[in-house]
Formats: C-alpha cells, structure tokens, sequence
C-alpha cells in the first residue's frame, strides 16, 4: 500500500534583508497511514517551517519551495493550486497550532469557529453543522458541549481552548493531522490532559499524526516514529525507543544528555552541548551538527552525511552522521 | 554543595498582593483578585528556593513583589533581618544592588539601542561604581568571561546573539553590583533546548563561586529538582506545598503537588506509556481562605484543610 504521505527532498529558503535563510534543506520521509511521527527540534530546525511548506502556509515570497515533491494520497501538494490546496486544508489535513490564544477569533462564538470548515468543506447546513460541532465538543472532552458551543473564546480556559482547536483540526475528519508545538503554551497538567486525548482520539478515529515538538517527554509518550531535526535536516529517525535509547545522532544523543533526568543537584553537571545554534544564512555545507558536536570528524564540515539505515539497529532506524557515535562513546568510557 | 546559614537572607511574612477591588467614580466595585495571597517563606544566603505553579498561580507576582518591583498590599518583606516594605525610592537603593533579577525573554529585555557592554555597565553608573573609564572597562570584561562571553563582544548589539548568549549578557548585568540575592524568572523557558543546559550549569556555578542565593521561578519541575533545595508549589496566589526537594518529588502531600509531578512528561518511552496522570480540577480544589500551612515533615509544610495552630513561629524556628 502506498504511504499517506511521502516528502521528496523538500528545500525551503527564505530571501531575507539580511540574506537567504535556508530554513529546510533536502529532507525525505515517509509516514503511513495510522502512524504518529513525532518531529522535534529547536527553533530554526525546520520542523515546522517544512509542514507549513508543505500545505502552501509559508508566505511566498519571503519564502520559496526551492525544490521537493511532496505526495499525499497519490498527489504532489507542491504542484496544487491555491484552489485546491484551500479545499485540502482542514478537510484532508487539519491543523493545531501552538497559541490557543491568538489562533481563535475573540468575535465568532466557538460553534462559529468549529463549523466554519464543515459547511465550507462539506456544505452542511447550520442546524446540521450545529450538531457535529456539540460532537466534536464531547469528543474532545468540553462538558455541557450545548451551551459552551454558543460561548466566545474568552470564556474558555487556556486548555479548554487547545480542546476547542483540536475539535477544529479533527472536524472534517481529515487522514493527516498537523500539530504544531500545540501543548507548548500550556501548563503541564493541562498538557498532559491534551496528551491523553490525542492518544484517545486515535484510538476512536485512528487519525495519522504528525506531533512537532521541542519536548523530547511529549514524544516519548506519543509518537511511534521520532525524528530529530538540526539546521533544517534530519539528523536521525527511526522507531521510538530504538531512537530513545539507542541514539546514533550526536546531537539526539547530546540533547537527551543534557536533560535532568529526575537528577537531584549537587550530584554532577548536567551534559551541556556546546555552543549555539546554526546561523542558517550560511549556505549549508557539511554536517549542520558538525561545529557543535565533539565527535566531529574534518569529513563533516566539508560534506552532508545522507540519511542511512544504522548499523545493527531496529529496522527504519536512520541516521545522518559520518561518525560512528557507538565508537565514540565506547572510547569516551574506556577513557573514564 | 553550599552550606546553608540558620539566618535567613530573604524572608517573606503574611506577602498579599491584590489587583482591582478599587472603588469606581460611581460607588460600584471592580472584582479583586488576589494574585498572591498570603504567602510566607524563607530563602537561606546561599540557598536555591524553586517556585513552582500553572500561569496565574502567582509566581512571578511573588518575585516582582519581593524585589518591591511593585508595592505589596500587605505583608512584610525581610532583608537581612530588616523590614524592607514600602521604604522610599532613596532609602530602598541600597538594596537594590543585593537584589536582581533575570527575565524570562532574553529577546525583550536587553535594550537593542544600546551595546551589550553598555548594557551590563549601566547598574555600574546608576550606583556610581562605574570608577574610571578603564576601570569600568575591566569591570564589564570580567564579568563577560564570568558568564561564558568573549569579552570582544561589549561592542555588539543584542541582535547579533543567540537567545542564550543573550541570557548571558542578562545574568552578566545581574550580578554586575555583586548581588546577594537574584530573582530568576523562568530563565530558560525562552531558550533553545540545547542551550538549557549551558545555562543552568552557569547558575550553579556562580552561585557555587559568588555565594548567591536564588528564588528560582518555572514551571519545569525536573529542571527544579536539580537546581533546587527546597520547592514551594503555588496554586491560585497560595502556597499549598513547601518542603525540600526529595520531600516534595518523593513524598508530595498535597493533590495539586501529586497532579503536577505526574504530569511531567519524562523522555523515555517506556517510562511515559505507563504514565498515570493524576487528575486535578482547580476549580474544585481551591483551598479554604482560612487554610494554614501544617508541618508534615522535616521543614515539609502542607496547606491543610483543618484549622491548626498557626505553624508560622515552628517554621521559623526549624
């Protein structure tokens, strides 16, 4: 069968005043259908700038698709008109974005905001559309769905909101849903309620899902599939806790060292990876990890690793490194 | 690991801070809301105090207020021994060198006019401690490298650096006068996931090298538990929960304390599937007005339901 979705060496740039942001450069996977692919990354790794490509929400220009295909569902969505890629989103691939706060419009009522796409995309009438949104409510755990349907934004909580825009991405009962950094905003036990109705919702409607997160926990408890971005790469994917616990990136590796771990103080340090995060109007050349990672060799500043399978690992287990991490940390230890 | 002094350095006695709840022109009242609402500690001189809570719990409230930042509506703050409250601009200036504090957005707060050298110079003016040009020179150089900074980069302007450097160039400024007390407020949440780490170390190791004590404000309660000795948990401007840092994370009392530590998502995937958050309704849970804090432990305090003595007099002693 073929997959939901398949990127194709998707390149993003930006011409900027200050010169061009190469934001996504030549990134390739594919998800299938039914599978949560959590992406994660820090600002300016593209994970989220190659979604928003992907579906024609980049602003062109500054931004330009300098090359990629990307199939959905047997089309290339690069080549789609404004036209139709108006009648994909929301019905085919829906979308959560981080902010609940400013990604709802504080004049339309809720019930407003959530049947906008039913009558658009399937042009249901408003009594009909009425009854899908309490639904949708109800499903996405909203209590007295009837009466908070007539309220406004203001009237919702922080959390009650990211309810309320989930309720907006699954509407349509789209085969892709996007979100993007969507309990970022949140605090923990709000986050952790919407974690739970995620898996729920996928449980009841078995939606595909892309997560795009900075949290490495959020996609230890969500995601099937993680893929770790740098500098507008992939650096490393593969199967959770293949991934997790056998990390073959140096930087996947040096980002879950650096975390506390339940450590208490006093113990050690925590691992810091050194230096900053990647000037991207740099034309990329080599390893984009390569000036921050210690176990960097002089082949990876002057050429890009590919994406390959790693050696000894689970399958689909890829890494983009010309070092062998296993190695490395084997001497670091023998040297300990 | 820093030996703690018996005299607290910073203490806090019966803190309310209320918004609104003015009279309007016309007799009508507008809601208060009590964003800190009653809440007493004490932070030790060399001592890592973690605050913890949702938004709107009132932990910044409590920072800025503290640092007289604003006025509280009532309650008492303790500098060394000495009552701080509503002292006047003049008489609080002295203290406000031993007392700082680092923000959250290291975007919004430098000033993008002016030098980053500048920038940590300019505390050195304000107290006329700037001495002469060279020396002041050398003053900010110094501090550069204290933080992890070239010094090459006094010239540069803020947006020629990354958010943690820019964070640098903050913690650079606070501890320009030599503070003893530095308020920090959700320091790394602005930050890039891999920079988070450089940061912490950064303030582990000045207060290992300048004695500093810290309130230290976020909503990460991992990176709380290893940067802290004691954690109070804050919940709609109370504190519900204050005790040491094994006491909270391995023995929490209140629900609120145990609904949050079980929310924390933990990067492991076979830890996090058997995850069990405890559920939490605010809502339902607000405490009593008349709570008070009642011992459950060694320097642990729990916001109990049931009228107690007030335990205020045994914290202090303990």
């Amino acid at each position: 069968m073929a997959p939901l979705l398949e990127v194709r060496n998707l390149t993003v740039a930006f011409d900027t005043p200050s010169g061009t942001v190469h934001a996504v450069n030549d990134v390739s996977y594919i998800l299938e259908e039914g599978e949560t692919l959590g992406i994660v990354g820090e600002s300016g790794s593209g994970k989220s700038v190659h979604a928003l490509s992907m579906v024609g929400l980049i602003a062109t220009p500054p931004g330009r698709i300098v090359s990629g295909q990307v199939i959905f569902n047997g089309r290339d969505l690069l080549t789609l008109s404004q036209r139709e890629l108006f009648d994909l989103r929301g019905k085919e691939i829906g979308f959560v974005f981080q902010d609940p706060m400013t990604s709802l419009n504080p004049v339309l009522t809720i019930e407003r905001q959530i049947a906008e796409p039913l009558r658009r995309h399937f042009g249901m009438s408003k009594s009909q559309a009425r009854a899908q949104v309490i639904e949708l409510l109800e499903l996405v755990g909203i209590p007295d769905a009837a009466r908070r349907a007539r309220q406004y934004p203001h009237e919702f909580s922080g959390g009650m909101r990211q309810r309320v825009m989930i309720a907006i991405g699954i509407s349509c009962n789209p085969k892709l849903l996007i979100a993007d950094e969507a309990t970022t905003a949140l605090d923990v036990t709000v986050q952790a309620q919407i974690l739970d109705l995620v898996r729920e919702l996928k449980r009841k409607i078995g939606t595909t899902v892309i997560w795009i997160t900075h949290d490495m926990g959020v996609v230890a408890g969500l995601a099937d599939t993680v893929q770790v971005m740098y500098g507008g790469r992939i650096m490393e994917r593969g199967p959770v806790r293949s991934v997790f616990h056998d990390p073959r990136s140096a930087y996947t590796w040096g980002l879950l060292k650096s975390l506390p771990h339940g450590g208490r103080r006093g113990i050690n340090r925590l691992y810091q990876i050194p230096g900053n995060p990647p000037d991207l109007t740099k034309e990329p050349v080599g390893d984009p990890f390569a000036p921050r990672n210690p176990f960097a060799t002089e082949r990876c500043k002057l050429e890009t690793p590919p994406l390959v399978d790693a050696a000894d690992s689970t399958p689909g287990h890829r890494v983009a490194a010309w070092y062998d991490l296993r190695a490395e940390l084997a001497r670091m230890e023998a040297q300990a | 690991m820093t030996k703690l002094h018996a005299s607290p350095l910073v203490s806090v006695n019966r803190l309310c801070k209320t918004y609104g709840g003015e009279g309007r022109l016309f007799g009508s009242r507008t809601v208060a809301l009590k964003a800190v609402n009653n809440v007493s500690f004490d932070i030790a001189s060399g001592e890592t105090l973690g605050l913890v809570g949702e938004s709107g719990s009132g932990k910044s409230t409590t920072g800025r207020v503290l640092l007289q930042l604003e006025a509280p509506t009532s309650g008492d703050i303790l500098f060394r021994n000495k009552n701080i409250t509503g002292l006047s601009k003049a008489m609080l200036k002295p203290y406000r060198r031993d007392m700082q504090i680092i923000f959250q957005d290291p975007y919004a707060s430098l000033n993008p006019r002016m030098t980053v050298g500048e920038f940590v110079a300019e505390p050195l003016d304000v107290h006329g401690l700037a001495g002469a040009r060279s020396e002041r020179q050398d003053r900010v150089a110094s501090l550069f490298k204290k933080v992890g900074l070239d010094p090459s980069f006094m010239k540069r302007y803020p947006h020629e650096f990354s958010g943690g450097q820019r964070q640098r160039v903050n913690i650079a400024r606070a501890i320009a006068l030599n503070p003893a007390f530095i308020v920090a407020d959700e320091p790394i949440t602005a930050l890039d996931v891999s920079i988070q780490a450089q940061i912490v170390n950064l303030f582990q190791d000045l207060q290992d090298e300048l004695g500093l004590t810290y309130l230290f404000i976020a909503h990460d309660l991992s990176m709380i538990r290893y940067l802290c000795h004691r954690v109070a948990v804050m919940l709609r401007g109370r504190i519900v929960e204050i005790g040491p840092c094994e006491a909270i994370f391995e023995n929490p009392q209140h629900p609120y304390t145990k609904a949050l530590l079980s929310a924390i998502p933990v990067p492991d995937p076979d830890i996090e599937r058997n995850r069990q958050p405890i559920a939490f309704d605010v809502n339902a849970n607000l405490p009593p007005e008349e709570a008070l804090l009642r011992a459950v432990g060694d320097r642990h305090f729990v916001l109990g339901g049931q009228r107690h003595a007030p335990v205020r007099d045994s914290f202090r002693d303990l």
